[in-house]
């Protein structure tokens, strides 16, 4: 990455600024919710972070991703329930389990294709999905409250909102620069090589089966971590995490922000959470004006608005919003 | 003048500078489902809040009301997210609402913590009867096992000498049917639990009801669920073989769509829309002329929420600060209740009476719920003996 | 034995309907190569229409056959206006913008319907159980959703196989532009062909409408199944579709009915009524995950392009 001074590397340079001024800007306000909400978007932006890793790059569609979230997250329930509350051993079993099941789903759907892959890893999540269902010692359907968030023994105190702000940032920061690195060494250019032609590059001699599960493995592991701090930031893990439907709102974000771009998936988060929160207000102002009262209910319709938004991304800012900003067109 | 307001976004709360100055004003937020297919439950409860709030002239002690209405999408974590932004951001001086036991078990504690008050209108899980009471915590509804206690009661009553039990599998499910066997005296020959809430179709479990042939068959399927159970349960020909009793199956939501197959279904409420006392009959005839349908017990247990959070601003003069004081006027449950005069426990889940409801036909040809009789007087939950509080 | 043999009919009743459902879905996946999770949209759509048909014209069959028309122009006009600037992209695309039209259709019929959603009365005759054997009972309109079923695919398979339209659909399906140049109006065969899988899929609505429910998002589990459907049988194929559609209605029911009982041997009985409905959610995908694992391309793959 350069340092050049396009439009793309202001926008990122500014929205990087602001995720660092937020706890700042809250303590002015006294508005800690800020905080709240920016934590979890961090969060999220990192867990498509790590889906950009072998969707963007690497070609694999996985429809199941939001497993992870919810592995990392019940490492850390599962644990504190058991009164094991210290984070030096829940954060490494979240991160450990949530790889380990990454290779079983990958060592099994890895030698499927295109829509199949999409379905068959549906059909782990799904598995994992029911389980927790099933998991009447933790809440079953209903999910797990976790008390005490994890401990990491005075070095840290995850329960200031402001500290676990900054270090899920830090995560974020560590998680990008981590994946830019790897996708511009020799693994990465395998691992897309195989996205464009898998043949081409066994035939030279690649073991890319092995590329490619590695790669899973690695996507795995760092949602798991994702998971974990989802879990500590919400103090609550359910089934729900891992719905079908979670999985479809990270490749949203991916997709949205822009695939195979180190910083997309950020800001495709950004801009999922933020128009969740800002269309219903959007159109209760502009419409408030004509409709007086009634544009407080034409609010509550405001997923009519983002359906076709997501199709005009698809047909026309094939790059997602980070795309848009470099001015090229992928594909 | 009404005064809403819904999600702020973050972005234009940036862009606004510092949360609104803290106005002379009673701050409400009020968390529900308002988007998805349970949607008209929300609704139903906040067109009953609203009306309570007309009807007290929006004021409470003396004080402008503010609500803050927020959809938790039925989901637990967003349920959570949108009660921090209420205590957080807007700073509410009350938190009213939760239909589903799973998004108020997830969003407790910020509330209590920041010992806000909490009033629940619909959810009533075992644990915040038991070990999680909180003195910030208030139902205007049931615990959930009440009211399955008291259809049990009922069997008993009737006579009932074996019994199928058919409930989806998640918290309040499992609560209702055992809610049901821990006061039916019969024989329960057969339960099964079903998928939740994705289940389609209950061919595979009423197929086994026929076979087992019990005297009755309990249900608890709330929502869209109890309209599709009661198709197939008549399809199967099992209406006139299987007696059904029913919790939560049949409302006046639901009614309009399940119509002459829910004739002479019975079910337990602690509240019924014939109620005959004054502040009822009020309810009933206004909600009824504004939005042309009868309200639902989601509806009234919101409107009693109102008047109760209204009873504890009225007793402090409009003083919000003086928080024990209001608890003090809240236990005493010292309001015009829709269902009639109640007491607290000291969990401070209601003491109140179960009666029996049946499905009729009004004078303009609607379906609607009839009391029957009362089946418990001052029913108590079992869990209140969990709870550490006394007072 | 009885209530054995009622068990495997409820479970094939099951299955058909998500033949019906899965048939549409496969038809517009292996021919045009569209991944369409806007299809359980359609399928809310029929249902809906179908209520309303049948409140204003006072029949069942009517508001049925009405229904079937309406989505299927709704269908036809989905196709021209969004869906085949889709073709040719990749699955990704197609997954994010036929979601994105989830949302859309979601909220369009909570604002049109209202929230509450609906109910589709059957027409009394079609309500009474029928004594099929000895001593067994079952739902006359269960019965007419398996014969329906029976009649639809056989429909496809004469269709697909045996007339023009169907024989362009192939050619079209395996060379694109070679039956174009052959001077076959491809736009218009598509447009036609997903109009018909947009008519299954509110066949499929409107025909469990009666048993279970007109509501929003009705469309969203059991999509996901049609596609665990169409995914084990072989995208493109519908035999496969029938064939799997069948196995997991059976294998759903069969499970709901004797595994809590299975489970009950060996676990307490408040247990086992919480483990078996999980477990038997999760057979369906293990199916598709082993299916998958050593049938890479489903039980009959199609070979095309």
């Amino acid at each position: 990455m350069t340092a050049a001074l396009t439009p793309r590397n202001v926008v990122i340079a500014v929205l990087m600024l602001l995720l660092a001024a937020v706890p700042v800007y809250a303590a002015v306000t006294a508005n800690t919710f800020l905080v709240t909400l920016f934590t979890r978007v961090i969060i999220l932006g990192m867990a498509a972070t790590s889906l950009n890793l072998i969707l963007g790059y690497g070609g694999m569609v996985s429809f199941g991703h939001a497993v992870y979230l919810g592995i990392g997250g019940y490492a850390v329930g599962i644990l504190a329930q058991e009164g094991a509350s210290s984070g030096f051993v829940q954060w490494p079993v979240a991160i450990l389990v949530s790889a380990l099941f990454a290779l079983l789903v990958g060592a099994l759907s890895l030698r499927t294709r295109g829509v199949y892959f999409i379905m068959i890893t549906l059909a782990f999540a799904q598995l994992v999905y029911y389980f927790g269902v099933g998991l009447d010692r933790y809440g079953a359907d209903d999910g797990l409250t976790i008390g005490r968030r994890s401990q990491f023994a005075g070095l840290l105190n995850l329960s200031d909102r402001t500290q676990f702000y900054y270090l899920c940032l830090a995560l974020l920061v560590v998680t990008i620069y981590l994946i830019a690195r790897l996708v511009n060494s020799r693994f990465g250019m395998v691992i897309q090589g195989a996205r464009s032609n898998d043949r081409r590059m066994r035939a030279i001699g690649f073991p890319t089966f092995r590329y490619r599960l590695t790669a899973f493995v690695i996507a795995g592991a760092i949602c798991g971590l994702a998971g974990a701090l989802l879990a500590n930031h919400t103090g609550f893990i359910s089934p729900a995490t891992m719905h079908w439907t979670r999985s479809g709102d990270l490749i949203v974000m991916v997709v949205l922000g822009g695939m195979a771009s180190s910083f997309g998936p950020l800001i495709g988060a950004v801009a999922l959470l933020s128009l969740e929160e800002a269309l219903p207000v959007l159109i209760r102002v502009s419409a408030s004006p004509m409709f007086g009262d009634a544009a407080v209910r034409m609010a509550e319709y405001w997923q009519i608005v983002l359906g076709p938004l997501f199709l005009l991304v698809v047909l026309f800012a094939r790059g997602g919003i980070d795309g848009l900003l470099a001015g090229v067109r992928r594909g | 003048m009404k005064r809403i307001s819904i999600a702020a976004s973050a972005v234009l709360a940036l862009a606004a500078g510092p949360a609104m100055a803290q106005g002379k004003s009673v701050k409400i937020g009020f968390v529900s489902t308002f988007s998805g297919p349970t949607a008209v439950i929300g609704n139903d409860m906040r067109n009953s809040f609203e009306l309570a709030l007309d009807h007290i002239g929006r004021k409470m002690g003396g004080l402008p009301v503010e609500v803050i209405y927020e959809d938790d999408q039925q989901k637990p974590e967003v349920g959570k997210q949108k009660t921090e932004k209420l205590i957080q951001s807007d700073k509410v001086d009350f938190v009213i609402g939760y239909i589903w036991s799973n998004v108020l078990l997830a969003s407790l504690k910020p509330v209590v913590d920041s010992q806000t008050f909490l009033i629940s209108a619909n959810a009533g899980p075992s644990q915040i009867a038991g070990e999680l009471c909180s003195p910030y915590f208030f139902s205007t509804s049931w615990q959930n096992d009440q009211t399955p206690q008291a259809i049990g009661e009922y069997m008993n009553q009737k006579d009932v000498k074996t019994a199928y039990l058919l409930g989806p599998n998640y918290a309040a499910g499992k609560d209702m049917l055992a809610g049901v066997a821990s006061t039916y005296k019969g024989k329960v020959i057969g339960e099964d639990l079903t998928k939740w809430p994705d289940q389609l179709d209950f061919s595979a479990e009423l197929s086994k009801v026929k076979a087992a042939k019990p005297d009755a068959l309990f249900v608890f399927y709330p929502g869209a669920a109890g309209v599709q159970f009661l198709n197939q349960y008549v399809q199967a020909g099992l209406k006139g073989q299987v007696p059904l009793y029913t919790a939560f199956t049949i409302d006046s939501l639901s009614l309009p769509r399940q119509g002459e197959f829910a004739l002479g279904i019975p079910g337990a409420q602690a509240w019924v829309n014939d109620l005959p006392n004054e502040a009822n009959k009020k309810f009933v005839a206004d909600f009824k002329a504004k939005h042309k349908t009868y309200p639902s017990f989601y509806g009234a247990q919101s409107y009693d929420a109102a008047n109760f959070a209204n009873s504890a601003v009225v007793a402090v003069n409009g003083d919000l600060s003086k928080k024990d004081a209001m608890r003090a006027e809240m236990r005493k449950a010292n309001y015009a209740s829709v269902r009639g005069p109640y007491k607290y426990g000291n969990n401070q889940f209601p003491i109140q009476n179960f009666y029996l409801q049946d499905v009729v036909k009004d004078a303009e040809g609607n379906f609607t719920l009839k009391t029957v009789t009362t089946i418990v007087k001052d029913s108590q939950d079992q869990f209140h003996e969990k709870c550490p509080m006394k007072w | 034995m009885l209530l054995f043999i009622e068990q495997c009919l409820n479970g094939l009743q099951f299955g058909l309907l998500l033949f019906l459902l899965a048939a549409g879905l496969t038809l517009v996946f292996g021919i045009m190569d569209l991944v369409n999770l806007a299809h359980g949209s359609l399928y809310m759509l029929g249902a809906y229409f179908a209520a309303t048909f049948a409140a204003w014209t006072d029949s069942f069959v009517l508001g049925a056959l009405l229904a079937l028309a309406a989505t299927l122009v709704v269908g036809m006009a989905l196709e021209v206006v969004a869906l085949r600037r889709l073709y040719g992209r990749d699955h990704l695309d197609h997954v994010l913008g036929t979601f994105g039209l989830i949302l859309f259709f979601n909220e369009l019929v909570r604002l049109v319907w209202g929230p509450a959603g609906m109910s589709l009365s059957l027409p009394m005759w079609l309500i009474p159980p029928v004594e099929i054997l000895p001593g067994l009972f079952y739902p006359t309109y269960r019965i007419a959703i398996i014969l329906t079923a029976l009649l639809v695919a056989l429909f496809l398979y004469v269709l697909v196989m045996r007339t023009r339209l169907g024989m362009l659909v192939r050619a079209g399906a395996s060379n694109r532009e070679m039956t174009g140049a052959l001077g076959v109006n491809i736009s218009l065969l598509y447009t036609l062909v997903f109009g018909l899988g947009a008519a299954l899929a509110g066949l499929a609505g409107l025909m469990q409408a009666p048993i279970l429910t007109v509501q929003i998002g009705m469309g969203e589990n059991i999509l996901i199944l049609a596609f665990v459907v169409i995914i084990i049988g072989g995208i493109g194929s519908i035999r496969g579709a029938f064939i799997a559609a069948i196995l997991v209605g059976l294998i759903d029911t069969i499970g709901r009915a004797f595994l809590p009982d299975l489970l009950r041997l060996v676990l307490s009985s408040r247990g086992a009524s919480t483990v078996a409905p999980a477990m038997s959610s999760m057979m369906i995908y293990l199916l598709m995950a082993i299916v998958l694992v050593l049938r890479p391309e489903g039980l009959f793959p199609v070979s095309s392009k």
